[in-house]
């Protein structure tokens, strides 16, 4: 009775079958660090362990955080990771023009497949569970102890059962679904814990649409969001994988410690308010001018995501007192927005568009607030702090509605323009 | 095994943001990375945070980012054990790997009170108010790897 979680854990750590709670050493297929993640794992790798055990194959260098390089440290940063990829002849780095965002970029890679079992130095290393896989966020030092023994420790996890039914409302995005999920069991609810999706409303959704509930597992403490591989994701990986794979399904009568179920129609285009995800609400019920409307990231920075956006603001103006700032997530997605018109739409639209890059997601660049200052953001977090200022404020939505209150100058339900 | 320290109350969810802002992640040193410790969040902690004081925060302490800098700031500025009603997982396993010993108890404090925290008997005790709390034993597994000095050192002898 087997969920995902325990077939892939018990899989690469060679075992039968395992126990929830059980602490079990497996084998990872792939290890990712970005350029912040990154520094601190070189520095343990090369301080302990010699390049012949390196498992290189298994290793994907990706800087997204401060790159373009940001300031001279950043530059510091970016430059261990090129130098490191070199030293221990790691092929897979992806240097900045032809690259972005890492979870991005990994999802695109093809290394990522249904019954992977894959470790990144950053917290959303979730998202791939979308694609069926079991990943999960973890610390700079275990991911150079990785690199070294291709191995980590796991404790395995209780699963929580999400089911989501029904057809979803106009401008109703797989956003929505999460934002509306972590409403409901708070930022502590899935603590430990694999989420698993079903039903037809998860069914119907896009595989982008699905990569934004996995990426944001995490947010409600989850360590894992899986969501079973269908048509979808094969059809993505025609071409794309690198390597053969097999998926992982959990057993008709698998043990889940929590069932959760939602009707599809209950969700409405939703806005976490400040200060933390789970204050999640119907973006109609929210009054608050905005400066700032950004659209990108790992949550939301794909091509299905700037049409969305682009579909609202088409042919409208950014409202004279907001600047929109939109950040594609990878190079593939930007040459997209291009032949598409994306671009152009945006750019007359009076929107600020950039090349990939996390830029002001966690406050870095590229997008900053001021204190006292409001943003609607396709983000993932929105703590104190995170994209500026500590008296600065981010709601977090979908594209449609940061599309919709760009137009407005403040939180939009694009059902209402 | 016993830590006895000052009281650094914190309240539910203190997330990473607030353990170490993200500008500070451009560097892995422990020391450089605790003066800069809460430093949006609780300002006066890097003036006056001592080695060998105790932080006791809420529920899901360490939420957020995966970033290891954010025990290695505690580290850095002396902070010998966190206890906490509940913590994030990756902040648990970055802890953990690293050296930095978690407890998970809840225990009524405030800034300032002194707490005892016995590894062995597994009991926190707030000597200020008299109030204790027990709390489990590591797994197995995690007491080899503290014991062997970390995961880096489980490593080394893992790969020979």
């Amino acid at each position: 009775m087997p969920t995902i979680s325990e077939k892939i854990l018990a899989g690469h750590a060679g075992l039968k079958k395992v126990e929830v709670g059980q602490i079990v050493e497996a084998e990872v297929d792939y290890i990712m660090v970005n350029d912040v993640t990154g520094l601190p794992a070189f520095e343990v790798y090369d301080a302990n362990f010699p390049d012949s055990v390196m498992k290189r194959d298994k290793v994907v260098l990706i800087p997204d955080h401060y790159v373009p390089n940001k300031d001279i440290k950043s530059a510091e940063q970016a430059k261990a990771m090129r130098v490191f990829a070199k030293n221990h002849k790691i092929k897979n780095y992806y240097e900045v023009g032809r690259g972005g965002v890492c979870h991005q970029i990994m999802i695109e890679s093809g290394v990522v497949a249904p019954g992977r079992l894959i470790i990144g130095a950053d917290s959303h290393t979730c998202s791939y569970g979308a694609l069926g896989a079991f990943s999960t966020g973890v610390g700079s030092t275990e991911a150079a102890c990785a690199m070294a023994s291709g191995k980590l420790w796991f404790k395995v996890p209780e699963t929580q059962k999400f089911i989501v039914e029904g057809k979803l409302g106009k401008y109703v995005m797989g956003k929505d679904i999460i934002l509306h999920a972590i409403g409901d069991v708070g930022v502590e609810g899935s603590l430990y814990k694999t989420m698993e999706w079903y039903g037809s409303a998860i069914e119907n959704l896009s595989l982008s649409d699905r990569i934004s509930i996995s990426n944001m597992a995490i947010e409600a403490g989850g360590k894992a969001g899986i969501i079973p591989a269908d048509k979808k994701v094969d059809e993505y990986l025609k071409g794309r994988v690198v390597g053969e794979y097999k998926p992982v399904y959990s057993d008709k009568d698998a043990e889940y410690s929590q069932v959760f179920r939602y009707d599809a129609k209950d969700i409405k285009p939703t806005v976490s308010e400040p200060f933390l995800p789970e204050n999640a609400r119907p973006a109609a019920n929210v009054d608050i001018k905005i400066d700032q409307a950004y659209l990108g990231s790992c949550t939301n920075g794909r091509i299905e995501d700037m049409r969305a956006a682009a579909q609202i603001i088409k042919g409208k103006k950014v409202h004279p007192d907001v600047r929109m700032i939109v950040v594609p997530a990878s190079t593939d997605i930007q040459q997209q927005m291009i032949k598409e018109g994306l671009m152009d739409v945006f750019i007359n639209a009076g929107a600020f568009v950039s090349g990939p890059t996390c830029g002001a997601c966690l406050g870095g660049y590229m997008g900053i607030l001021a204190n006292g200052e409001v943003c609607v953001s396709t983000t993932n977090r929105n703590f104190i702090g995170r994209m500026g200022d500590k008296g600065s404020m981010t709601y977090l939505a979908n594209p449609y509605v940061v599309a919709a209150s760009a137009i407005t100058g403040k939180i939009t339900d694009p059902n209402e323009l | 095994m016993k830590s006895t320290g000052k009281v650094w109350k914190f309240g539910d969810n203190v997330d990473t943001d607030q353990i170490i802002p993200a500008i500070y992640l451009i560097t892995g040193d422990r020391k450089e990375l605790a003066k800069h410790a809460f430093e949006n969040a609780r300002p006066e902690f890097v003036k006056q945070v001592k080695p060998g004081d105790i932080i006791v925060g809420g529920s899901n302490f360490g939420c957020g980012s995966s970033r290891e800098h954010a025990p290695r700031a505690l580290i850095g500025a002396g902070i010998p054990v966190v206890v906490a009603k509940s913590f994030a997982r990756i902040f648990y396993r970055n802890s953990i790997n690293i050296g930095l010993p978690l407890v998970e108890a809840d225990i009524e404090a405030k800034d300032g009170d002194v707490m005892e925290v016995d590894f062995e008997a597994g009991v926190v005790t707030n000597t200020t108010n008299g109030k204790t709390a027990k709390f489990p034993p590591m797994p197995q597994f995690l007491k080899r790897l503290v014991a062997a000095g970390g995961l880096v050192e489980y490593t080394k002898r893992q790969i020979k």
